[in-house]
């Protein structure tokens, strides 16, 4: 069994009246690229907000590289890099600057050439004298993995760290994630409510929903055998409706518009069911498989 | 060592910050009217002010120098410099919450109680610089423009005279203990910084308490006579004490006592509120 980095054991946190997460526990392991996963407002932010000392739990414990972040918070917080939300930097301050403030303080301050090599390595060389306030959302993303990844830390936590980039950037910080991980054998905590994002990057995850932890476990078996939403668009459309019956009589769908149907599927039957509305003469215009972490969800908290 | 660290960057960020210069620019300026007035017209106002000693008293010699100005000027300005210093440290909590890098802050490995503190030190040393700057200003630039000379004080005892080189020790203790009233104000406006994420409000909130602790200090109604001598706008004004003869020793030690009390009082519950403090910004 791999040493256990982070083992969060019922945590509950309560502002005024409103229960923000409730027992939420799990376990990340050393060299995981553990996803976090939760529509907005699940609680995620409030958990990794109690990860990072910036929250005090009212009950359940946190504890990081085996030691309680109540007790040993100094010399955790050492040890990780975090971006929680969005990467928030002094406006009024350059790109080096804003890194020297915050490595300034790390525990291991970094010398100027290795601010410019972090710089350079998040791409944004050339941009080291450029004012904050300038930058743009993915400029300031990159801005804020570059400081957490300064000190090189062995944990790293990233808080929706796609949010608001452009396909490319999104890209780019998937790749750097999957570097940390495969290149630098670092432990990384991603905190999405993407589930294509997780299923990509991560090999365990916790989904969290209502402020309590639901499910966790290795990606590959959670998703497994999952249920999906099939968009079909056929003609005529009422023929293919009376096929889904005849091929499923307890199926339920929704209609999109005049010419499609929605409805849920396992993904092993959708072979089954092409080859049978095309031996009903069925013209099919397209077949959408859809997997929402809504609908996951549902599934989920269904079992 | 990271302590000291956190103190360097609160400087850094303080001096590369546009706002603090609002108050060195603002001192700046309200010096150079006063002495541009008194350089025009200050001898009227002298003989104004002098005018109901004529009788018994001859007035001779360079009245109107630097240290009178110098005096006028402090006498003037030091009520609005609290505006000056709580307009940066008012900001330096509330400020970073309200961006979003109280977070990043205290992510890092220091204490909250290392990082307060950082901020206390910088605030302080940017009250230092004000009182500085103003002393510079009012007294060095005061003497070159006006010459020096005896100094010529009126206050609620009478007129009294302090030989020129009798003055200099005087502004001396007279900043220290401006400073230490300033520190109070820096104090009072980290102090209400820690309680909220909204930036502008602590620096209100400071102006508020001062005009309402001088408001009370200065009304003439018994109710609130035991309190008067414990609240720090009474002794906000206690560096004109240097400048009395003999110096009253005992006002100036219980003044810096009040302020001390005041600065230990507001210190600790802004460390006591910030560690326990949940950051949600």
């Amino acid at each position: 069994m791999p040493e256990k980095i982070i083992e969060v054991r019922h945590l509950s946190k309560k502002f005024g009246s409103f229960q923000a997460i409730h027992d939420v526990s799990f376990s990340v392991y050393k060299g995981d690229v553990f996803g976090f996963l939760g529509p907005n407002g699940a609680g995620k932010s409030t958990s990794i907000r109690c990860l990072n000392s910036l929250i005090t739990p009212d009950s359940g414990t946190v504890e990081i590289f085996g030691e309680s972040i109540s007790t040993h918070r100094e010399s955790i917080l050492g040890r990780i890099g975090s971006i929680i939300e969005k990467p928030d930097f002094y406006k009024y301050l350059s790109a080096y600057r804003n890194l020297e403030i915050f490595s300034r303080i790390s525990g291991k301050p970094s010398t100027k050439q290795e601010i410019y090599k972090m710089l350079d390595f998040v791409g944004l060389g050339g941009r080291e004298r450029d004012k904050f306030a300038g930058f743009s959302h993915g400029m300031k993303q990159r801005l804020g993995i570059a400081q957490t990844l300064l000190h090189n830390p062995d944990l790293i936590i990233l808080d929706e760290p796609t949010t608001g980039l452009d396909p490319q950037g999104i890209i780019d910080i998937r790749n750097l994630i999957l570097r940390l991980k495969n290149e630098q054998h670092k432990t990384v905590l991603l905190s999405s409510h993407n589930l294509a994002e997780i299923e990509l990057i991560c090999n365990r995850m916790v989904i969290i929903n209502k402020g309590r932890s639901i499910v966790e476990g290795n990606v590959s078996d959670l998703m497994n055998g999952e249920n999906l939403i099939l968009r079909l668009e056929a003609s005529p459309i009422q023929a293919a409706k009376n096929a889904l019956l005849v091929w499923k009589p307890s199926l339920l769908w929704d209609n999109i518009g005049d010419t499609a149907v929605q409805f849920p599927i396992e993904k092993s039957e959708i072979p089954q069911l092409t080859k049978f509305l095309v031996d009903q003469n069925i013209e099919i215009y397209s077949l959408e498989a859809k997997r929402t972490l809504e609908d996951y969800f549902i599934k989920i908290v269904n079992q | 060592m990271i302590l000291f660290n956190s103190i360097y960057n609160e400087i850094i960020k303080i001096a590369l910050k546009p706002r603090s210069y609002l108050g060195l620019a603002a001192i700046t300026v309200l010096v150079g009217v006063i002495q541009f007035a008194l350089k025009a017209d200050g001898m009227s106002i002298i003989s104004f002010v002098t005018a109901s000693f004529e009788q018994t008293l001859t007035f001779e010699g360079n009245v109107l120098n630097g240290n009178l100005v110098a005096f006028i000027i402090l006498q003037m300005l030091l009520v609005q410099i609290p505006l000056l210093v709580a307009l940066v440290t008012g900001d330096l909590v509330s400020g970073e919450a309200a961006m979003g890098t109280i977070r990043m802050l205290a992510t890092k490995p220091i204490s909250r109680v290392q990082l307060l503190l950082s901020k206390f030190i910088a605030g302080g040393i940017y009250t230092l610089i004000v009182i500085l700057w103003m002393g510079v200003m009012s007294v060095i630039v005061g003497k070159l423009l006006f010459g020096t000379g005896d100094m010529m004080v009126l206050n609620s005892d009478g007129l009294v005279i302090l030989q020129e080189a009798d003055v200099n020790w005087r502004y001396l203790g007279g900043f220290a203990v401006a400073f230490l009233a300033l520190f109070t104000v820096s104090s009072l406006s980290i102090c209400l910084s820690c309680f909220t994420d909204n930036s502008i409000g602590p620096i209100v909130a400071t102006m508020s308490v001062i005009l309402l602790f001088t408001i009370i200090g200065t009304l003439d109604v018994r109710v609130f006579d035991p309190i008067k001598p414990y609240l720090f706008t009474t002794h906000m004004a206690s560096w004109r004490s240097f400048f009395e003869d003999p110096l009253p020793v005992s006002d100036i030690l219980r003044s810096c006592v009040v302020l001390v009390a005041h600065n230990v009082v507001l210190i600790s519950i802004s460390l006591y509120t910030f560690h326990r403090k949940d950051i949600q910004s």
